[in-house]
């Protein structure tokens, strides 16, 4: 039926592309909701070190990328947890250190050059062979299970630090288990879309749901839906049009972003109307096109204060 | 009877700065005690302390006879922090959010039927299950409140300690979390409570405690005749984005 599904190398891109699509939001969630969106962007730059570090010790560019880029998060994740230096100060160190290093190191490397970093940059899903296969569907199984499987306990952790310390959660150590998730899912996500395009799959999706929904569940479920659909559909179209699969998802991505936020308007009126009438007595007041709480709000609460 | 919260001459620095000098406060099972005082008086610190969240440089802070820093019970303790306006990067309902307040008895297990269950009565105590579904972005500032006053009741507490619960909040709300507060008073919750003005709480307060640059200036037993709204400048209660940088809540 499908043409595509009969190459292996296309198989191989496919699978990938899927794993990465429920991977990539799934972490990505708790660093929009933390407002650290671009923290896998950081990551992304601290894993090109590690992919040259591969290539100098001759091992799998995969798995040096993975530790690299573990410790460097791990080093954000304490930077932000002292309150020692600024969270963007940190994050562009990290971004200027990691892409200097990888330069550094790749042309210290025997016979390489900066030619070398050229696929894990912008990714390169149909060269993908099945030992990263295998990497890729090890890693994100670990940062699906730790991202959907303890999501109460790091939604309550992103979504105020000091409350979750005092119901007892060991929020040092969940800090660190999502740092660590989300070196693991750049690393993944770096042979679909490649480091520089890492982070808009873990943001875009998220911020795309988030126009049409309310609650974090829907979000996450929202949010792994587009994921998939863009990064599967992205790599389809990157083989039968021959473009760059990397962009083809973040441009899909984007589009899907665009038009659930063109739907946000009308589905926030919808929602006023909806809430006024199962509210009866609520005066009519929000003006069309204000945020839904406005109106669906049946407290006197701000003309009260005093 | 052993103190729920005991603190005994319990000095504390913030950034390098004392802003607790040797205070001394006891709640005992089923009591409510008011902090009161101006802005910078350190009554947030206090409770801040009690809950671990800022460390005791001397004297003793206990809380159901733990050290501070040994304990571990926090099922027991219901924190409501200080109400924060800014809204998280993801949007949450208020059953999400209330929910989280569970995993001070869950831990790092999923919630089953009976924590949904105290969730729901937790949410009808506030007077809220019929927002539970609602975006906690789009809830008035009593409303959001009431969801934090809920969250921490979820994990059915002993004591609850209240950081500013009146601050931006509507003369409605203020009502419904009076009557809360009495619900669980009668049923032997101990309160210490952060206010600005004691507002319709007044009659339900057992003592006042009045600090000022981090010291107790007084105590008062059945504050009936304390003023409404000591020594603080009135903009504070209305808008709560001047107040001191230490607000925490949620994101």
């Amino acid at each position: 039926m499908f043409e595509l599904l009969d190459y292996p190398f296309m198989q191989r891109a496919l699978l990938a592309a899927l794993l990465i699509g429920v991977a990539a939001p799934a972490v990505g969630i708790y660093l929009v909701q933390r407002r650290q969106a671009l923290m896998g962007d950081g990551i992304g730059h601290v894993a090109l070190t590690g992919v040259a570090l591969g290539f100098l010790f001759e091992s799998s560019p995969v798995w040096t990328a993975v530790a690299v880029s573990a410790l460097g998060a791990v080093g954000m994740e304490l930077l932000r947890a002292s309150g020692r230096a600024r969270g963007d100060i940190a994050l562009a160190m990290l971004f200027y250190g990691g892409m200097a290093g990888g330069v550094m190191i790749i042309n210290l490397a025997p016979g390489g050059s900066t030619a070398n970093l050229t696929s894990y940059l912008w990714g390169s899903v149909t060269t993908v062979s099945p030992d990263d296969i295998t990497a890729i569907t090890l890693l994100s199984a670990f940062v699906v299970l730790v991202a959907l499987g303890l999501r109460r306990q790091l939604f309550a952790v992103c979504q105020d630090e000091e409350f979750a310390r005092v119901t007892g959660l060991p929020v040092r150590a969940l800090n660190l288990l999502l740092a660590v998730t989300a070196a693991a899912t750049v690393t993944v996500a770096m042979r679909v879309v490649g480091l520089l395009l890492v982070s808009a799959l873990m943001v875009i999706p998220v911020v795309a749901a988030q126009q049409v929904t309310r609650g974090f569940a829907t979000t996450l479920a929202a949010a792994l839906t587009i994921g998939v659909l863009v990064s599967v559909s992205g790599t389809a179209t990157s083989y039968y049009q021959d473009v760059p699969p990397g962009a083809t998802i973040v441009l899909l991505a984007i589009g899907v972003f665009v038009l659930a936020a063109l739907l946000a308007v009308p589905l926030a009126r919808l929602r006023t109307r909806r809430a006024r009438a199962a509210t009866p007595g609520t005066p009519p007041g929000s003006p069309p096109g204000s945020p839904p709480d406005a109106g669906s709000d049946p407290d006197p609460a701000l003309t009260a204060r005093p | 009877m052993e103190p729920v919260i005991s603190l005994t001459g319990v000095s504390a620095e913030l950034g390098g700065q004392r802003v607790l000098h040797g205070v001394d406060l006891a709640v005992h099972p089923g009591e409510v005690v008011a902090l009161l005082g101006a802005n910078g008086s350190g009554k947030s610190t206090a409770v801040r302390a009690a809950v671990g969240q800022v460390p005791v440089s001397a004297g003793t802070l206990t809380l159901f006879g733990t050290p501070v820093r040994r304990f571990r019970d926090w099922a027991r303790v219901g924190y409501v922090p200080q109400r924060s306006t800014a809204a998280s990067g993801v949007p949450a309902t208020v059953r999400e959010v209330v929910a989280a307040g569970r995993l001070a008895r869950r831990g790092l297990r999923p919630l089953r039927r009976a924590d949904r269950a105290a969730v729901d009565l937790a949410l009808d105590l506030v007077g809220l299950a019929d927002r539970a579904n609602d975006a906690v972005d789009a809830l008035s500032g009593g409303q959001h409140q009431r969801v934090l006053i809920a969250r921490a009741l979820t994990a059915e507490p002993e004591v609850l300690i209240m950081d500013e619960p009146l601050a931006g909040v509507d003369l409605a709300s203020q009502r419904v979390l009076a009557g809360t507060l009495r619900t669980l008073v009668a049923d032997g919750v101990a309160v210490l409570l952060v206010l600005h003005e004691t507002g319709p709480l007044q009659p339900l307060i057992d003592r006042a405690v009045v600090l000022a640059h981090g010291r107790v200036e007084r105590t008062v037993e059945h504050p009936a005749g304390l003023p409404e709204s000591p020594s603080c400048h009135p903009a504070d209660a209305a808008e709560p984005s001047a107040e001191s940088p230490l607000r925490t809540g949620i994101l």
